[in-house]
C-alpha cells in the first residue's frame, strides 16, 4: 500500500488516575482497509476510541501521551464535532437514532438540505425550511451504496431492529467528508443472517476506499472481514497481523492472553459429588435490561466454587439477578430439590442464600449510611437480629450491631475510623469488603457473589478472593462468583461456566486451555467439562 | 476561615439567617416594649400545635416519597372527624380524643387510596402530591356544602352548609392547652399540648428505629437496595402515606383546639406549605429528617412568625407586614431546599 495512512496512532499511552488503561498503542490504517481490534472488555478498545473523538472523559482525567496523526497531519481532536469534521465516523453499539423521526430524517440529521427563505438570510440557517425531497434523494442514495431497501419515509421505530443498524451506516457514509468509520460492536443485536449482510455492506463501505476500524468479539467476523488483526490486552498491543497469515485459534489465545501459573489455582482438584446438587437451574431466563439470559440449566454442586464468565452483556450477571428477584424472570430454580419461589421479593434471602451485586454504589449499598447499618440491614431484614423488644416496638439494638461489625472490620481489614463512617466515604475496596460482610452475616448457605472486583485495587482484590476461598473451605458456603475477568475465576473456582448469548455455552475447569475459554466466549459450542 | 466556612456549613446557611433574623426581632421585641410573657405564651401555643402537621412529613421522606404536599387530604379526614365531633356535641378533652380516634380510620382508608397514586408516579411525587392536595381541597369545597350534618350551632342559619369558621367555645375550645395547666412569671404553659406532642415525637423516633422504620429508611435511600434486600419498597411507601396521612389528620385537630376554631373550606388549601417550611429550617431535605429536625425547625420557625406578627405591628401600624413576611420565610426557604435537591439526586 503506497497511499498515505489515514490514521496513525503514535505511541498512545492513557491513565486513570494513576492506572495505566493504554500503554503504547501505535498502529495506522489505510484508505479501503478494515482492521479489527480485538480484545477483552477493559483491554482499552474504548478508551481507545474515545482518544479518537475527543470524548470529553478524556480531557477530564488528564489527556493522554502520544500522537494522532490524521491523513499526514498530527491532530489534536478535543471535541467529537472535531472528530466529525475530520472525517472520522461512528456507529455505536447501541443505537443512537431518534425513534420518532423518519429514517432520511435520521440520516441527515443536523444535515439537513435547506431551501433558504428571508428570515433565514438574517436570522441564520437555524431558521431555513427543509428541503424534504432532497432529504428523501439523499437518503435513498446512501441507502443505495449500501444495496439496502428501505423505505427512507418509514419512521425508524417501526424498522425492523436489524435494519436500524444499516440506518446508522448509512447516515456515516452520506457525510460527504467521510473516510474514517468505527464500528463497535455493531453487530452485537443482529442475528446471523443480518450479521452476515451487514458485514458485506461493511466491505463495500470500504471498497469505496473508507478506512475501518472494526470492534468485535465475534471472532468468525473478524476473520471475515477484516484485513488487519490488532489485539489489545491490559492496555497493551500484544498482536498486529494480516489475517490472512492468522488464525480464529491464534486470536482466541492472544486475547485472553496471560497465561497463569497452575499452583494460583487452588481449587483445580477438588471433587465433589455430581450427585450432592444444592441448586439447579431449569431453563433459566432472565429479563435483565444489557444482560439478558434466554436459557440457562445449571447445575450447583454443595459446597464448590462456581465461576460464571462470559463478555459483558451477555447475561451472565443476569443470573443471581434474577434468582434475587430484581428483574423478571422465567424458569425452573430448585434449592435442594425444592422449587424456589424467586419472583416474590426476598425469597431467597429467606432460603440462605445471600447476594453481593455487581452494582456496588447502586444496589449494594446506602451510601449515606454508617458501615454498621449496611453491614447488619439484610440479617435485620431476613432473620429479625440486633433488634430488642421494647414493649410494642422492635427497636434497633445499637450495641449488638456494633460487635458483629466490629468483628467483620477485623476480619475483612476494612480501613476506616470506625463503624460509624459513612459507607459512601470508603474506597471501592473497603465499600465491597462492607458488601461481602453483608451476605455473611446473613450466615448464607449459597453466596452469589457478581464482579467481586470491578474498580478495587490490586492489594484489596487479592483479601477478598482469599476470603471467599477461606470462607468457602471453612464454612462450607457454596460459591457462586460472576466475573469478567476470567484469570480471577481460574484462581478460585472449582468449575467456570461461560455464558454466552445468554446461554450456558459450557463448562470448564479453571486450567483448561485459554483457547477453549475464548472459544466458548465468543459463542462457539462445544465445551466440555 | 475555613474551620468557620465548615462549620457554617453544616449547620446551614439558612438556618444561620433565620436564627440572626429571630434574634434581630427579639431585641426589637424589647425595644418596642411588646408584653413579652404575651409574646412567649402565643410562642408556644404556636409551636405546639403546628407540630404534629410538620411531623407528618417524616414518613413520607423516610420512605422516599418526600415532602408530602397532599398533607390537606389528611387535614380534611380530620376535619371531617372534627365535624361528627361537634354535630354529636362531644366535649373537653375526651371530645378531643374521640375526634382523633373517628379521623384514623378515615384517614387510613384515604391515605391508601392515595398511596395507589403515589406509586404509580415515581420520582415525581412532590408534584402530583401538590395537586393533589389543592385538588382535594376543591372538592372538600362542595362537600361541606352536602355532607349531612345538621347541628345548628355548625351549619349556617340560612341555606345549606357548613360554616366557613366554627368557634369551639361550645365544645373543646383549648381543652388540650389547658389540661395541667399553670403560670410562671406570666408565661402560660400548656402542658397538656406539651404532652400530646412529645408523645407523638417520641412515637415517631420510637418507630423511626424499629424494624419496619428501618426498612422504610432503606427504601427511601436506596430503593433497589431495598429490593436486594427483600424489602417491599412499593408497600413501605403505602404505609408512609398512610402515616402522613394520619397524622395530618390528628395534626389539624391539635391545631384547631388550640386555636380555639376549626376553619373549612379553603382554610387547608396552604396549611402543608408552612409544615414543610418548619422541616427545612430544622435541617431536613426532602431526602433525609430526623425528629430532631422537625422540632427544631418548628420551634424556629413558628417563633418567629409569633414574635414577627406583634414586632411587624409595632413598627407598621397599619397594613399586615407579618404577613407578608411570614409568606416571604415560608416560600422561600421551601424554593431553597428543593432547589438545592438538584434534579432528584442528593
Amino acid at each position: 500500500m503506497a497511499e498515505k495512512a489515514v490514521l496513525h496512532f503514535k505511541n498512545i499511552k492513557k491513565s486513570f488516575s494513576g492506572n495505566l488503561v493504554l500503554d503504547g498503542v501505535d498502529f495506522d490504517i489505510y484508505p479501503g482497509q478494515v482492521v479489527a481490534l480485538a480484545g477483552e472488555n477493559g483491554a482499552g478498545k474504548s478508551t481507545l476510541m474515545n482518544i479518537l473523538f475527543g470524548m470529553s472523559v478524556i480531557q477530564e482525567t488528564g489527556g493522554y501521551e502520544g500522537e494522532i496523526e490524521f491523513e499526514g497531519q498530527t491532530v489534536k481532536i478535543s471535541s467529537p464535532q472535531e472528530a466529525m469534521e475530520l472525517g472520522i465516523g461512528m456507529v455505536h453499539q447501541e443505537f443512537m437514532l431518534i425513534p420518532g423521526f423518519t429514517v432520511a430524517r435520521n440520516i441527515k440529521l443536523n444535515r439537513e438540505n435547506v431551501t433558504p427563505t428571508m428570515i433565514g438570510k438574517f436570522v441564520g440557517r437555524s431558521l431555513d425550511l427543509l428541503d424534504t425531497r432532497q432529504i428523501v434523494e439523499d437518503a435513498s442514495e446512501a441507502l443505495e451504496r449500501l444495496g439496502m431497501e428501505i423505505n427512507p419515509e418509514e419512521i425508524v421505530e417501526k424498522l425492523p431492529v436489524g435494519h436500524m443498524q444499516f440506518v446508522e451506516i448509512a447516515r456515516e457514509i452520506d457525510k460527504s467528508n467521510l473516510k474514517l468509520l468505527v464500528l463497535d460492536e455493531p453487530t452485537a443485536v443482529l442475528t446471523e443472517s443480518e450479521a452476515d449482510r451487514f458485514l458485506e455492506c461493511i466491505r463495500q463501505v470500504a471498497d469505496e476506499g473508507i478506512a475501518v476500524i472494526f470492534i468485535s468479539h465475534r471472532l468468525d467476523e473478524t476473520m471475515k472481514l477484516a484485513d488487519k488483526v490488532i489485539i489489545l490486552r491490559d492496555g497493551q498491543m500484544v498482536f498486529e497481523a494480516k489475517t490472512k497469515d492468522t488464525s480464529k485459534n491464534q486470536i482466541a489465545e492472544l486475547m485472553v492472553g496471560r497465561k497463569i501459573e497452575a499452583d494460583s489455582m487452588v481449587n483445580v482438584n477438588r471433587q465433589f459429588d455430581d450427585q450432592d446438587i444444592i441448586l439447579d437451574l431449569q431453563h433459566f431466563s432472565v429479563n435483565m435490561p444489557g444482560e439478558k439470559c434466554r436459557d440457562i440449566s445449571l447445575k450447583v454442586r454443595r459446597g464448590e466454587i462456581l465461576g460464571i464468565g462470559g463478555l459483558a452483556g451477555h447475561g451472565k450477571t443476569s443470573i443471581s439477578n434474577g434468582i434475587f428477584g430484581m428483574y423478571p424472570a422465567r424458569g425452573t430454580v430448585l434449592l435442594d430439590g425444592q422449587a424456589l419461589h424467586y419472583e416474590k421479593n426476598g425469597e431467597a434471602l429467606k432460603h440462605a442464600m445471600a447476594f453481593v451485586s455487581e452494582d456496588r454504589k447502586g444496589v449494594g449499598l446506602l451510601l449515606d449510611e454508617p458501615i454498621s447499618l449496611n453491614m447488619v440491614y439484610t440479617d435485620m431484614r431476613t432473620h429479625g437480629s440486633y433488634l430488642k423488644k421494647r414493649g410494642f416496638f422492635t427497636q434497633f439494638d445499637e450495641k449488638a450491631a456494633e460487635k458483629s461489625v466490629n468483628d467483620m472490620i477485623k476480619e475483612l481489614d476494612i480501613r476506616c475510623t470506625s463503624g460509624k463512617q459513612l459507607v459512601g466515604r470508603l474506597s471501592g475496596g473497603n465499600q465491597q469488603k462492607v458488601c461481602v460482610a453483608r451476605a455473611l452475616l446473613t450466615n448464607p448457605k449459597i453466596l452469589f457473589v457478581s464482579e467481586p472486583t470491578r474498580g478495587i485495587d490490586i492489594g484489596a482484590k487479592q483479601i477478598l478472593l482469599n476470603y471467599l476461598v477461606k470462607i468457602n473451605k471453612e464454612l462450607g458456603i457454596t460459591i457462586i462468583m460472576t466475573s469478567s475477568e476470567l484469570n480471577e475465576l481460574r484462581t478460585i473456582c472449582d468449575r467456570i461456566a461461560i455464558v454466552s448469548s445468554g446461554t450456558v455455552q459450557g463448562i470448564l475447569k479453571p486450567d483448561a486451555p485459554n483457547i477453549e475459554f475464548a472459544l466458548l466466549m465468543s459463542g462457539e459450542k462445544g465445551g466440555r467439562e | 476561615m475555613e474551620k468557620v466556612r465548615e462549620r457554617v456549613q453544616s449547620f446551614g446557611f439558612p438556618r444561620l439567617l433565620i436564627m440572626a433574623f429571630l434574634c434581630l426581632l427579639i431585641i426589637m421585641m424589647f425595644l418596642l416594649k411588646i408584653p413579652v410573657p404575651l409574646t412567649l405564651s402565643q410562642c408556644i401555643v404556636r409551636i405546639g400545635i403546628n407540630m404534629v402537621l410538620s411531623l407528618a412529613m417524616v414518613p413520607g421522606i423516610m420512605a422516599g416519597t418526600g415532602m408530602n404536599f397532599a398533607l390537606p387530604l389528611g387535614i380534611e379526614c380530620g376535619l371531617i372527624a372534627g365535624m361528627i365531633s361537634l354535630e354529636t356535641n362531644m366535649t373537653g378533652v375526651p371530645g378531643i380524643l374521640a375526634a382523633m380516634m373517628i379521623s384514623v380510620p378515615m384517614s387510613i382508608v384515604v391515605g391508601w387510596v392515595y398511596s395507589l397514586l403515589i406509586n404509580r408516579v415515581k420520582g415525581s411525587e412532590m408534584m402530583v402530591s401538590t395537586y393533589t392536595g389543592f385538588s382535594v381541597v376543591a372538592i372538600m369545597c362542595i362537600g361541606w356544602l352536602v355532607l349531612p350534618f345538621h347541628n345548628e350551632s355548625i351549619v349556617w342559619p340560612i341555606g345549606d352548609g357548613l360554616r366557613t369558621t366554627i368557634t369551639l367555645e361550645k365544645w373543646y375550645d383549648r381543652a388540650l392547652n389547658r389540661l395541667f395547666a399553670f403560670e410562671i412569671v406570666g408565661v402560660e404553659i400548656p402542658v397538656g399540648l406539651i404532652l400530646a406532642v412529645v408523645i407523638f415525637c417520641v412515637l415517631m423516633w420510637l418507630f423511626m428505629r424499629s424494624k419496619t422504620g428501618m426498612m422504610m429508611k432503606a427504601a427511601g435511600a436506596n430503593p433497589e437496595f431495598a429490593r436486594a434486600n427483600g424489602i417491599r419498597v412499593d408497600s413501605m411507601r403505602t404505609l408512609a402515606t398512610i402515616l402522613s396521612t394520619v397524622l395530618g389528620g390528628i395534626g389539624i385537630i391539635i391545631y384547631a383546639q388550640g386555636f380555639g376554631f376549626y376553619q373549612l373550606y379553603n382554610a387547608p388549601l396552604m396549611m402543608a406549605f408552612p409544615a414543610i417550611a418548619a422541616c427545612l429550617i430544622g435541617g431536613a431535605t426532602p431526602r433525609r429528617i430526623s425528629v430532631f429536625n422537625v422540632v427544631i425547625g418548628t420551634v424556629m420557625f413558628q417563633s418567629l412568625l409569633a414574635i414577627a406578627t406583634p414586632v411587624a405591628n409595632g413598627l407598621i401600624p397599619e397594613g399586615n407586614l407579618s404577613e407578608v413576611v411570614r409568606t416571604i420565610v415560608s416560600n422561600g426557604i421551601i424554593l431553597y431546599a428543593l432547589s438545592h435537591m438538584q434534579g432528584g439526586k442528593r
